[in-house]
């Protein structure tokens, strides 16, 4: 137990943790935006809703989601834990830094791309989370979907903590296995495309979404009585 | 005074192996009761701490840099030798002993020479077990290559960096007996005296250089590992802070010194530009195997290099030695070097260098080829001079890189001064007129792993000591002296600054002690130097105090010992009536232009005492004697 | 040419420290940045004020000893080279210059320029060697090393330990120093009997320094001189991870 400590304390068990943590929120984001493009299926949402019951009804998921959480507040709090750490480890500042001249904006702003996506996470998860999961309105979470990225303020800031969440994980990702010692001069080019479904790929994907329900798939009474069924 | 260098009698083979069956040894568990101090952490120190405190004794490390890798030993490039034939081509110890005996130009101890070669072997095993990581073929053999105009591989090489990589594993070993206790380091110290104490070194006064506190050391022996002093000349391929302080006080405190006028200038340095210069960069020799040398035919020709034509070009080196050219040895490229610029036909905004052109060869091989074989000399030029190589010549000029002379020691590497211990460059010992390429990391790393720590153990076990500690008079009278030195340094407030005195020095030395010596310049030289040192002391300003970091005070002191040492070089120079290896005397050389040594007269080593302040040093003889190798004139014609 | 400095001064470590301008006049393109400093600094002798103090060696790259954060870059504008490798060709006329010391809590400064670099020194003595005792050790061909591990090995152990990493990292991380020795180490058969212990010790000793924690944004490997990659890095937490799988 005390080794473990002691790994926890250290600065690269720190650092394992976040990245061990964060590939694992990558993963659920996978998931997560694989499913959701059901939301794309031109039903009216038969399918999504089919996925959703899935999700809700399946007891290896709600296990599941007790890691997502752990994995979510571990991730956030040895982000601040670092962050603060390293922002007093030089209590005097260079009155000129041009850091910007030798690193990658992503990886400079990850504690803030993070933060705004912690954020999101929070109005995210209290628009469908709650309301299908815990105050349980009966309302289908297609509906819910639908409903909300009719406001374009609310897919304005959807859209923009998608375009920081990319930022995030451009930074991230591969940060990640850099952390675990997985980068190296093999596979630092898979790494790389492999990470640009997560940075690009996914946010872009997640970011049609508003859009499509904004500009295309106009709300309508059809589609709230399909929804009912 | 009567010279002993202890050299065991026997076959030269058996020598150090009988020796060291001899030697006394200090039981385990006393070692620990014994303190020995090292001063310096180059290669040479830190191989000695680390070893000694390895061994279980009390070591005490000085370095005036804030940590002992920053050592000058960094900075060589080229390669350590070694006799282990890996290379097949019919190396063995007594090969590069005879090579070291004869590069020396006959004025080195065949017995300390034998046993530098025969320990060598050991050096590379050592390194390779730290962590060095030597070039290696494929299957992971040690590769080796040829270096300096040896005819045989025998050189092992860590790229261009082998001082370096040699030097972080003797601090890897020093670092490991740190955290083990063995050895203290005492970082930014600068040792500033040596304390004797009924004839026996006790300790040192060394200040410390961040608040200027004066702090006494005692101990039962004393080991300097300072280095050598081309610094003396202001403009050398040294560190600006290496320095002779700590052999030089240890001179005035009884410590002869040997052959002081031996230093050794390599060819091809980048030029100096202006006066602002602080030092130069060595380039490796091998750029002479593919590059001509030239100088423009009509003096003060201010053309670019590349308009000038062939028919105006003098390529020197070829016209005065046909079979040879431009691979002459390294002191006859660099005095002819010299000699044509002060006839006015150098190169460049200061006239000082020649060319080094590549033109020819990319020609005949093409660019990759010179690539393959000098790019990072080429780029180290470039970032330099900001002149690309393969474009146009480069501009070389020779400077002082080594010095052979040190203070004198015997076969155990101990002074003249009993429980005082001098190794690596410090010291006189291994290479006699004339040092060869690849030698003077085995030098250091020889002494410091693999005798001093016998021939350490023999003098402690043999010795009485007296209980000594720092409340001693003499440790107060040297703190004392130091302290008002340091006063009268603070008080002089004149209008030159330190630099200004050490530029002038250095300029005289250049001029009238250099790569060339004649009997006038050297006794002009012996009127001009205790004549600006005069003045020094008038006119020098020191700003700061003596309580604070304060690099202007560390290098007044320097300077102040470099007046009187550059003395003892001229007088040196003056003494010896003959040409040897890096020492050239106008006056002694054959038809060629080739030193000529005289070994009958001359064949012995200068060992000078100090007699006093403004009193004439006195000369101690220490004939050398040939058994082995026998002295024969070299011809590079 | 003419170039305006703005040099940190600091008389001593519990000194606040200010900016100070000062004018080098004539400044020949051909010198070096520090060789600009010590005609700047000759002529503050001759006024008798007193010098700006900074650390410099060997003058030639590769005893690690300068180090100065000119114009918010560590070790100055280009690539590759340690301070003393700058030279004035590369500012120009007029041009001001903001000279600051290195930054981080674990690198104190002792005055103006000059920092204490000691903590990289305990780090190294935590662990940055092989146990290897003079004279007892096998014939260098004994333990073969392929030409490829060596030449990696030599890339990481390259490193001058100026501290560059460290001020050029917005974290003050440590991390590029203590992986080229942990990674030069653990690359080479003879250091790998202490592998374990040895990534264990040096990590712990460079958090007791109070180092930052590294935030992979590789602005080390941009500023070190000796260009050594952060794939050292990597290999050092791959090697931490293991130490703690592995270990008893």
């Amino acid at each position: 137990m005390s080794k473990l400590i002691t790994f926890y304390k250290s600065s690269i068990g720190k650092k394992i943790l976040m990245s061990l943590t964060g590939l694992f929120l990558c993963t659920f984001l996978m998931e997560h935006f694989v499913g959701n493009l059901l939301l794309f299926k031109e039903d009216g949402g038969r399918a999504y809703e089919a996925y959703t019951e899935f999700l809700l009804g399946n007891p290896v998921i709600r296990f599941v989601e007790i890691f997502l959480l752990v994995g979510f507040v571990l991730h956030i709090f040895l982000g601040v834990v670092v962050w603060w750490k390293n922002r007093t480890s030089r209590s005097h500042n260079y009155v000129e830094f041009r850091l910007k001249d030798n690193t990658p904006l992503a990886s400079r702003i990850t504690i803030w791309t993070g933060s705004f996506v912690f954020i999101f996470l929070v109005i995210h998860l209290n628009s469908f989370f709650v309301p299908s999961r815990i105050t349980d309105t009966k309302v289908p979470l297609y509906d819910l979907v639908a409903q909300a990225f009719q406001s374009p303020l609310y897919d304005g800031f959807y859209i923009l903590a998608l375009i920081l969440l990319g930022y995030h994980l451009k930074h991230g990702f591969q940060s990640g296995f850099q952390t675990l010692g997985l980068l190296n001069k093999k596979y630092s080019t898979l790494v790389e495309l492999f990470g640009m479904i997560f940075w690009l790929i996914i946010p872009l994907g997640f970011a049609c979404m508003p859009l499509y329900f904004l500009l295309i798939h106009k709300l309508g009474p059809s589609a709230m009585t399909i929804g009912v069924n | 005074m009567k010279l002993n260098a202890k050299i065991p009698a026997g076959p030269i083979e058996q020598k150090w192996t009988k020796q060291k069956f001899n030697y006394k040894l200090v039981n385990p568990s006393n070692r620990r009761k014994y303190n020995i101090i090292v001063v310096g952490s180059g290669l040479a120190g830190a191989s000695a701490a680390a070893s000694l405190g390895e061994l279980g004794y009390n070591v005490h490390v000085f370095t005036y840099h804030e940590s002992p890798r920053r050592a000058h030993s960094i900075a060589a490039q080229g390669g350590i030798n070694a006799p282990k034939n890996y290379s097949n081509d019919g190396d063995s110890v007594y090969r590069l002993f005879y090579d070291t005996i004869k590069g020396g130009d006959y004025r080195s101890r065949e017995g300390n020479v034998y046993r530098l070669a025969e320990v060598s072997g050991s050096i590379i095993d050592q390194c390779v077990a730290q962590g060095v990581p030597f070039a290696r073929d494929y299957a992971g053999y040690l590769d080796n290559r040829s270096f300096g105009g040896a005819q045989l591989a025998r050189t092992f090489y860590a790229r261009g960096q082998t001082g370096q990589q040699l030097l972080l594993g003797a601090y890897s070993a020093l670092s490991r007996q740190i955290k083990a206790g063995t050895v203290k380091l005492y970082a930014r110290r600068e040792m500033l005296d040596l304390v004797v104490i009924e004839g026996q070194a006790r300790g040192i006064v060394a200040r410390n250089l961040v608040n200027g506190r004066m702090e006494s050391y005692a101990a039962d022996a004393v080991v300097l590992a300072t280095g050598g002093y081309s610094n003396a000349f202001y403009l050398s391929t040294n560190a600006k802070a290496s320095n002779a302080t700590a052999i030089w006080r240890a001179h005035k405190k009884g410590a002869l010194f040997g052959n002081p006028c031996f230093t050794q200038i390599h060819p091809t340095c980048i030029p100096l530009t202006g006066s602002y210069q602080s030092k130069l960069t060595l380039m490796s020799e091998s750029l002479r195997n593919d590059g001509r040398i030239w100088v423009p035919k009509k003096k003060g020709d201010t053309r670019k290099a590349n308009d000038i034509p062939e028919s105006e070009r003098d390529y020197y080196l070829e016209r005065m030695y046909p079979s040879f050219g431009n691979l002459v040895p390294r002191d006859v490229a660099s005095r002819r070097a010299k000699e044509i610029c002060d006839k006015g036909m150098g190169v460049g905004e200061t006239k000082l260098a020649v060319y080094l052109d590549l033109a020819d060869a990319i020609k005949r091989l093409g660019k990759n080829v010179i690539a393959e074989r000098y790019g990072n000399l080429c780029d180290m030029y470039k970032l330099i001079t900001a002149e690309d190589p393969y474009e146009v010549p480069m501009r070389i000029y020779p400077a002082v890189h080594y010095t052979m002379g040190g203070l004198w020691v015997d076969y155990d590497l101990m002074a003249t001064v009993p429980g005082l211990f001098v190794i690596g460059e410090a010291n006189f010992s291994d290479h006699g007129a004339n040092r060869l390429g690849a030698s003077a990391l085995m030098q250091g790393l020889a002494d410091g792993y693999f005798v001093l720590p016998y021939t350490m153990g023999n003098y402690l076990g043999g010795t009485k000591f007296k209980p000594v500690d720092t409340k001693h008079t003499a440790f107060q009278q040297s703190e004392t002296k130091i302290t008002e030195m340091i006063k009268k340094f603070l008080s002089i407030k004149g209008k030159r600054t330190v630099d200004e005195f050490h530029i002038a020095l250095g300029k005289i030395l250049w001029d009238y002690v250099g790569m060339a010596r004649n009997k006038a310049g050297l006794k002009k030289a012996l009127e001009m130097i205790p004549k600006l040192r005069g003045e020094f002391w008038r006119d020098v300003n020191v700003v700061g105090s003596g309580n604070e970091l304060n690099a202007e005070l560390e290098k007044a002191g320097r300077v102040a010992d470099y007046f009187e040492l550059s003395e003892l070089m001229a007088l040196d120079a003056l003494h010896r009536e003959e040409s040897c290896g890096g020492h050239f005397r106008e006056e002694y050389q054959t038809e060629e232009g080739e030193a000529k040594r005289n070994d009958k007269a001359f064949s012995y080593v200068a060992a000078w005492e100090y007699a006093g302040p403004n009193k004439k040093p006195i000369l101690n003889k220490e004939p050398l004697k040939f058994e082995y190798v026998i002295p024969s004139q070299r011809s590079y014609k | 040419m003419n170039i305006t400095l703005k040099v940190w001064r600091q008389r001593n470590p519990n000194d606040t420290g200010r900016l100070v301008t000062y004018e080098a006049k004539n400044v020949s393109t051909h010198m070096s940045f520090l060789e600009m400093l010590d005609v700047v600094n000759n002529d503050l002798v001759k006024k008798g004020e007193d010098p700006i103090a900074f650390d410099h060696d060997c003058r030639e790259g590769i005893c690690g000893s300068c180090g100065l954060m000119i114009n918010g870059r560590a070790h100055g504008p280009g690539r590759g080279i340690a301070t003393c490798q700058l030279h004035m060709r590369g500012f120009k006329d007029g041009e001001v210059i903001v000279v600051e010391p290195w930054r981080a809590n674990a690198f104190p400064i002792i005055k103006d320029l000059v920092v204490d670099r000691t903590a990289f020194e305990r780090i190294m003595q935590a662990g940055g060697y092989t146990s290897a005792k003079t004279g007892g050790v096998p014939d260098g061909n004994a333990v073969l090393v392929p030409k490829p591990v060596a030449e990696d090995a030599m890339d990481a152990a390259s490193c001058i330990g100026c501290g560059a990493c460290v001020a050029a990292c917005p974290n003050s991380s440590a991390m590029l120093f203590v992986a080229a020795k942990v990674s030069q180490l653990a690359l080479l058969p003879q250091g790998k009997a202490e592998r374990t212990q040895r990534v264990l010790a040096m990590v712990d000793q460079m958090d007791k320094e109070g180092f930052g924690n590294c935030s992979n944004n590789y602005a080390c490997e941009a500023e070190c001189p000796k260009e050594i990659k952060v794939t050292h890095i990597a290999r050092m937490n791959r090697e931490y991870l293991r130490a703690n799988l592995v270990e008893k």
